[in-house]
């Protein structure tokens, strides 16, 4: 089964406490930040960390995927923190401010280098790139095409919204970006990932922006609390009408196959391979993280 | 490696823990845990062994732990010891 990332916790990569307990949250994905949750005076024991953290069994154990954004290349501390988090045996290295495919040329060329040094398989470090420029949302296809290790491209508001001369507001803001990068996503066949909800006290409006970007398509979202992982993954979850219903589609069409049927229909409604498609991939998300509970 | 000034590193914060390398004649590590009864002999075991794969044969360690993990521990007492010995240059084949 492909990994589901509707999750993606960030730490601050200082913080040894966090890092060492996180786990319990379930998150589909922790994202160990060494970028700006770190002052520059701790960026060496924030690395050393975040190394020895990656070597703790616990994450693995529980499936959930391990993440490092790392700083800019062309910081002092960006190779740095490859070097490290690369042999540690990180699953994904988030590159930040990715402007261009070359970008990612660059970090895949590094990567590939480390994982030969220190023995590790060729290819099994994968990348995410985040977008957080008007430049780096314009290039979206090209960086999300740059390397097959891309497993996803994330959006960064922050930074990008300071480049689009504006601020955060009702979601307009974000709308030509959003759809822009995950349309770059799709077409290179990887995952997407939408903007932190900074303000962790309003869950109405953390579910109002997850329902949007739920409707356009987004596998998940970038999260800075863990309260809000729950609220994500329940209102990824589908709904016990939309299990029954998926089910019935895929009875349906197993009875069609079986009958050499070319044509099937359901309630008067045609079933093809999309919708079909479509019911198999909410009776497998259902599977993992159960039906919807309503509160 | 050779610990030439003073450095410290970490925070006296839960499940962390304070490290503080200084220049000494021979290894002196001292130890002050809040888990100490539990869990002195397994700090003791995790700081000689990061000294010794930095090859620390002189210094004094002073460590304040406020109930770290193994990885922790490993994590602030290099820090200190790299930024005690201003060693710019990792070998990660010995720090992993």
């Amino acid at each position: 089964m492909k990994k589901i990332r509707r999750s993606m916790l960030f730490l601050p990569g200082a913080n040894a406490a966090m890092l060492s307990t996180s786990f319990v949250y379930k998150p589909d994905s922790i994202m160990f930040d060494l970028e700006d949750a770190v002052s520059i005076k701790e960026k060496d024991s924030a690395r050393l960390l975040v190394a020895q953290t990656l070597l703790l069994p616990v994450y693995r154990e529980h499936g959930i995927e391990t993440v490092v954004r790392i700083n800019a290349l062309n910081t002092p501390f960006g190779l740095k923190d490859l070097e490290a988090v690369v042999r540690a045996g990180v699953d994904v290295v988030r590159l930040p401010m990715t402007n261009s495919a070359e970008d990612i040329h660059e970090l895949e060329a590094h990567v590939e280098r480390i994982e030969k040094e220190c023995g590790r398989e060729v290819g099994s470090t994968k990348l995410m790139a985040a977008i957080e420029s008007a430049l780096g949302v314009v290039n979206a296809v090209s960086i999300a095409k740059a390397s097959p290790r891309l497993i996803g491209i994330a959006l960064a508001a922050f930074d990008y919204l300071v480049d689009m001369q504006t601020e955060r507001g009702d979601g307009t803001e974000l709308f030509y970006a959003r759809c822009a990068v995950l349309h770059a996503a799709r077409v290179a066949g990887i995952d997407a990932f939408d903007v932190v909800y900074s303000n962790v006290n309003d869950d109405e409006g953390f579910l109002k922006e997850v329902s949007l970007i739920k409707k356009l398509g987004y596998n998940g979202k970038s999260l800075i609390n863990p309260r809000q992982i729950e609220l994500l993954h329940n209102a990824y979850a589908p709904t016990a009408a939309e299990v029954e219903n998926a089910q019935k589609v895929v009875e349906a069409a197993e009875e069609g196959e079986r009958k050499g049927l070319g044509v099937i229909s359901l309630n008067g409604k045609m079933i093809d391979a999309p919708i079909i498609a479509r019911a198999r991939k909410v009776i497998e998300l259902a599977k993992y993280s159960g039906v919807r509970k309503e509160f | 490696m050779k610990i030439k000034k003073d450095a410290m590193a970490g925070t006296l914060e839960s499940s962390d823990l304070l490290v503080k390398v200084s220049p000494n004649t021979g290894i002196e590590i001292v130890i002050n845990s809040d888990v100490n009864k539990q869990f002195g002999d397994q700090i003791r075991t995790v700081v000689d062994q990061t000294l010794n794969d930095l090859n620390v044969t002189d210094g004094l360690i002073i460590i304040d732990d406020k109930g770290a993990l193994d990885c922790a521990i490993k994590a602030r007492v290099q820090c200190a010891v790299l930024r005690g010995a201003e060693e710019e240059n990792l070998d990660w084949s010995k720090l992993l």
